[in-house]
């Protein structure tokens, strides 16, 4: 029993080879990177978000100043995670209650389906470039299309979304969901790992279609959507190119579109206060971190999987 | 129930899902239709006199003029010519070196056996969640203070020690898939490590060394965050910069000539996809993560 076994792992076993050298040579570029690029970078930004840093002159250590400042009297830094959770409220499940409804009705082998997959994917693809910002700068402003579009079609005038404080946020917003083909896409792939004699089964018992949404497809699509929502997430928070040239870099009109990123952007790079902005960027880390361990945590409760993978 | 109670509902049935079909196509044309037609419009814009492009409406532009595309390509004092030779030179080194680099650290992962694997593999995956604003202000200093800024070194050189920590996931799913059996006879025949890697795991592994090639290149060729904070002088400018500087220094002045170079700037992206297009999408279906 014990020597037919040995035998059947035979291959395996030599997994347990040492191997110390030749890995650590393969892996020497990423050992380097992180050390350089990643971890030592890291501990060093949050030495210095406890300085006043102007790349000028050393940092001096002032301890918990910056901080003290950003939670107490800092009124831009409040607006801009005030923008960013509209932002974030706003864009991801919009974008993500797209990208599951066309998944949907692509589905089930629909005719011409690679070709609809490939032009839903066009804006994710194109969406953060700069190119882009500049035709939504166009598109939304007082006398831009949508506005000419809204006259040929209603009679209405509508306002510069661009330059009104108001609004211009959710042309940002717009952005954002016009890029939902490639959570699109992660939702196909999920819904293809759906067994469709799951819904043949459901048929026959008379289930209706609805119902086979909220009971097969959805509970089974829980692990993707709770993947989905993670990546938007992270992605909504550092968001950057399109308000910054939609803006000019101001984040304007009055801070309206000044995400966390541009104006820790602005904090390093206009105003050289290094150590303020990596205080800042600490903050972003702990944000994404609480974010991500209570989506997590709470996953448990409504994340269903069919088995493990 | 017999053939006869069947017959009916089953071609009612088939009645309903016939226009349900006709419903979904034409939903998902009017879709389509609505979100290419930004981009279609911008593209016939490139062709219109200023004059026209706030007044039309029409993606058929009167004539196919390409006086926006010779005046906007010159429109700077450096010339397009040379963000474009900027751009691919940075993007093409980035391929290079984040293949090479990350399809090493990816075998490592996938196929060797070596102490402290899975907690170099777990931190591996912990900086896909790490910020990179975290890590920005040090590696400003840094390359401040060896002479790097303005320079397209920040931009390349880290792409040659793996920090792509996406591209090199993608790169252990597929190496692991990989049958063991190849390696283990290709051990027997007395091949090493770097041998079984170079002429066994690279060659079968083009297609997702493809993807991460393709995904790179895009990425680089898009990225507007790190050239915005390296590279200062205008002769260094990637396309993006290039563009930003249009908005800037034109005002909003030259819609006609913005639109073609910002036409241009999508060609080769958009080319990529029409080629790469399958590779493109399973690269960001298998893991999802960015684009």
């Amino acid at each position: 029993m014990h020597g037919v076994q040995k035998i059947v792992k035979g291959p395996a076993a030599n997994r347990f080879r040492n191997e110390d050298l030749p890995g650590y040579l393969f892996l020497a570029p990423w050992i380097a990177g992180f050390l350089l690029f990643t971890l030592g970078p890291t501990l060093a930004s949050l030495y210095l978000s406890f300085t006043k840093f102007d790349l000028l002159s050393a940092p001096s250590f002032i301890g918990l100043d910056n901080y003290r400042f950003m939670f107490t009297s800092d009124q831009r830094f409040g607006n801009a995670l005030r923008v960013t959770f509209i932002y974030l409220m706003f864009e991801v499940p919009l974008k993500l209650a797209f990208a599951l409804a066309v998944a949907m009705m692509m589905d089930k082998g629909i005719r011409g389906g690679d070709v609809y997959r490939a032009l839903f994917y066009i804006p994710s693809l194109l969406g953060g470039s700069v190119a882009i910002a500049v035709l939504w700068r166009q598109l939304f402003q007082g006398d831009g299309i949508i506005n000419r579009a809204l006259f040929a079609l209603f009679g209405v005038q509508g306002p510069s979304w661009i330059s009104n404080p108001e609004t211009s946020i959710y042309t940002l917003v717009i952005l954002a969901v016009w890029q939902f083909g490639s959570p699109m896409i992660i939702f196909l792939a999920g819904l293809r790992q759906i067994s469709p004699e799951l819904y043949e089964a459901a048929s026959i018992d008379g289930a209706s279609k609805s119902k086979q949404v909220w009971r097969i497809t959805l509970p089974l699509l829980a692990p993707v959507i709770f993947f989905n929502i993670v990546l938007q997430v992270i992605e909504g928070f550092k968001a950057f190119t399109p308000a910054f040239i939609i803006s000019g870099g101001t984040g304007g009109p009055v801070d309206s579109t000044l995400f966390y990123t541009l104006y820790l952007y602005q904090e390093a790079f206009a105003h050289f206060r290094m150590g303020y902005a990596s205080a800042l960027a600490w903050v972003l880390l702990v944000i994404i971190a609480v974010f991500t361990s209570i989506s997590f945590f709470t996953s448990k409760y409504w994340v269903f999987y069919e088995d493990e993978r | 129930m017999n053939a006869e109670a069947l017959h009916p509902s089953r071609q009612a049935g088939a009645q309903k899902s016939a226009y349900g079909a006709v419903l979904r196509h034409a939903l998902l044309i009017g879709a389509s239709i609505i979100m290419l037609y930004p981009l279609l419009w911008m593209l016939a814009s490139s062709f219109k006199p200023d004059s026209l492009i706030f007044s039309d409406m029409s993606l058929i532009p009167p004539s196919l003029n390409p006086r926006n595309y010779i005046e906007g390509w010159n429109a700077l004092e450096v010339s397009f010519s040379r963000f474009y030779w900027n751009s691919f030179v940075i993007a093409v080194l980035a391929v290079i070196g984040n293949v090479m680099s990350c399809s090493l650290a990816a075998y490592a992962f996938a196929r060797l056996n070596f102490r402290g694997r899975k907690l170099f593999f777990a931190l591996m995956m912990a900086t896909l969640m790490l910020p990179y604003h975290v890590t920005l202000i040090p590696q400003y200093v840094l390359f401040l203070n060896i002479g790097w800024v303005d320079t397209f070194l920040p931009l390349v050189v880290p792409k040659f020690m793996a920090g792509d920590a996406f591209a090199i996931f993608l790169m252990v799913q597929f190496f692991r898939s990989l049958p063991r059996e190849l390696d283990e006879a290709a051990r027997i025949d007395g091949c090493g490590p770097w041998r079984i890697y170079w002429m066994i795991v690279l060659p079968l592994s083009k297609p997702v060394l493809a993807t991460a090639a393709i995904l790179t290149f895009l990425w680089t060729w898009n990225d507007f965050f790190g050239p915005l904070i390296y590279l200062n002088d205008i002769s260094h400018y990637t396309v993006p910069l290039a563009l930003r500087a249009f908005v800037d220094t034109t005002g909003l002045s030259a819609w006609g000539q913005l639109f073609a170079m910002s036409s241009l700037a999508l060609a080769p992206i958009f080319l990529f996809f029409l080629f790469f297009q399958r590779l493109i999408i399973n690269g960001i279906a298998m893991s999802g993560l960015k684009g």
